[in-house]
């Protein structure tokens, strides 16, 4: 029984390998990288980072990429809250249906996506904004935050919602004042995939956007294929994107088990 | 949970159905309509029925790219559910560390795809990156850009690395979900170890482990960024999923028509899988 820590520790030893090999390069100078392998930084830089947020080219790719992030997390979760309320409560004309065509939309490749999406939001004049790219992560979006929110409801008994109507409360002021308290953990969790998923994807920001909204990973794989081999500042940049994941995951991380869970274990 | 019907409910939908079916409807539409037609550019179309699906569905290259497809996704889904079962099961269960243990867990799956991707391509990198030289110094022959076995092994490996952990994350709230009396009952009745699992404790993964499962398949068949990043589906052909091939047709040699077909066939067969995966995880639901 004692020995049960030796497997998540080397789990963990393993994940972490990777991210400290890039924190270490992201300290070398360019250099000294390409001179030969080193475990510890030898002359020890900050000039990488310094470059990212001193340049506007690279620190807008960041900020291009929260600005969308939290659009389509807005959107995502205010939309799918009353539909989850009405999968989770009841029974309608091809309810059954409806729910499993959405979740076809998260299965669907973005590569099959890229071009159309292309056309689309060009021929209604939104090509390269924040909001193209917040609609087009709705895509996968919405229906994995339905999917989340509908198992959290599911929890809450419906003596819950029959009570607030006995006493004269109306559907949406039951909902806003009460409903939306009481699975607030869900929403937290919703939230925290939204915001996961538009983070991580790269294929249709970058094909969504030129220049004004150019997110952070298109800068970097631009960047990757003409400055040629700045190894350290691809490093200084990719170590700089793990801390928005880092910063969500402390506050939720109470809540993750179960959301990965879908609420309905 | 008994559900009235009600069909008023429709109202509560419709903000998703307009948003995910103006996403979904009209590209589908483009796709469909390309893969019917040839195109010489300058907007003319012609008529060109089921040809390309003819010609994808026959050509050498679309079966060469499904079956390395196949064999990527068996082989991330054997390693990871097995590996992830296991982290899950020897995890602490109270304590400080649980959270130390999640958020570290959690944390390559907040990583940009892309990123991921340049990770590894340091990590491996045979003369500077950690890997790589470790590998190398050790006296294994090791190039990820150059050898097919080695990119392969690169690309399982980096998977495994990002993804194992929301098998582990599913796993594990499966497992807390399992009262302490069940554990109490069976050390009462002298249970094994081996028995504790098989009858207590992978029954309540069940519905946890399907959905790892299906998320699992679905993201790696339409994996992109990683592999593209880290190998560029090299060397030579040998890791070019689908969708790094489909992306190479349709926008590098704007082949539409075929790039269409392909499309369509490809999403066709993620649909009936995860077809077949959700009908028995709503059967084994509903009893």
């Amino acid at each position: 029984m004692n020995r049960k820590w030796i497997l998540p520790t080397l789990y963990i030893l393993f994940l972490m390998l990777p991210i400290y090999g890039l924190l270490s390069m992201s300290f070398k100078t360019t250099n000294e990288i390409l001179g030969g392998f080193s475990f510890f930084p030898q002359q020890f830089t900050l000039e990488n980072y310094t470059k990212i947020f001193t340049d506007p080219t690279w620190y807008n790719g960041y900020i291009n990429s929260l600005i969308y992030v939290v659009i389509n997390t807005f959107i995502s979760v205010s939309v799918a809250l009353p539909a989850a309320y009405a999968f989770s409560r009841y029974r309608f004309l091809g309810d059954k249906h409806l729910f499993f065509w959405l979740l076809t939309n998260r299965m669907a490749p973005p590569a099959v996506f890229a071009l159309p999406f292309f056309q689309l939001y060009s021929s209604i004049e939104l090509f390269d904004t924040h909001i193209a790219v917040a609609l087009a992560h709705c895509l996968f979006n919405i229906p994995l935050a339905v999917w989340i929110l509908e198992g959290f409801m599911s929890g809450i008994p419906k003596e819950l919602d029959e009570t607030a109507y006995l006493d004269g409360y109306s559907f949406w002021r039951f909902f806003i004042r009460i409903f939306i308290p009481t699975i607030a953990a869900g929403i937290g969790v919703a939230m925290f995939f939204c915001f996961m998923y538009s983070w991580v994807e790269l294929l249709l920001a970058q094909t969504l956007t030129s220049v004004e909204a150019k997110p952070i990973a298109a800068t970097m794989t631009r960047t990757a294929s003409t400055s040629g081999y700045e190894l350290g500042l691809l490093a200084a940049a990719g170590s700089l994107t793990i801390i928005p994941g880092a910063f969500v995951i402390y506050f939720v991380r109470n809540y993750i088990a179960k959301g990965f869970a879908l609420g309905r274990v | 949970m008994r559900k009235t019907t009600n069909q008023k409910a429709w109202w509560l939908v419709v903000p998703v159905l307009l948003l995910v079916a103006f996403n979904a409807f009209i590209p589908l539409m483009t796709v469909v309509n390309y893969s019917v037609q040839e195109t010489f550019g300058n907007n003319a179309f012609f008529w060109e029925g089921v040809t390309w699906f003819e010609k994808v569905l026959r050509s050498e290259r679309f079966h060469d790219s499904l079956l390395r497809q196949l064999l990527f996704t068996g082989m991330i889904i054997s390693i990871e559910v097995p590996l992830g079962i296991a982290v899950a099961l020897s995890m602490p269960r109270k304590g400080p560390w649980v959270s130390v243990c999640l958020v570290l867990m959690a944390l390559p799956l907040l990583i940009p795809w892309n990123v991921v991707g340049a990770m590894w391509n340091i990590f491996a990198l045979p003369d500077i990156g950690l890997l790589g030289y470790t590998l190398n110094s050790m006296g294994f022959d090791y190039n990820f850009t150059q050898q097919p076995v080695s990119a392969w092994m690169t690309t399982v490996v980096m998977d495994v690395w990002h993804w194992t952990s929301l098998v582990v994350l599913l796993c594990y709230a499966g497992l807390c979900s399992i009262p302490d009396a069940y554990y109490q009952a069976a050390h009462i009745d002298g249970a094994s170890r081996w028995a504790v699992f098989r009858y207590i404790q992978l029954p309540k993964m069940k519905r946890v482990l399907t959905i790892a499962i299906l998320l699992r398949f679905m993201d790696s068949f339409m994996i992109y960024t990683e592999p593209f990043v880290l190998t560029g589906g090299g060397p030579g052909n040998t890791t070019t999923f689908l969708s790094i091939d489909l992306v190479k047709i349709a926008l590098g040699q704007f082949d539409l028509g075929p790039a269409a077909a392909m499309s369509l066939i490809y999403f066709l067969i993620v649909l009936l899988v995860c077809w077949v995966f959700y009908t028995v995880m709503m059967r084994n639901e509903e009893q």
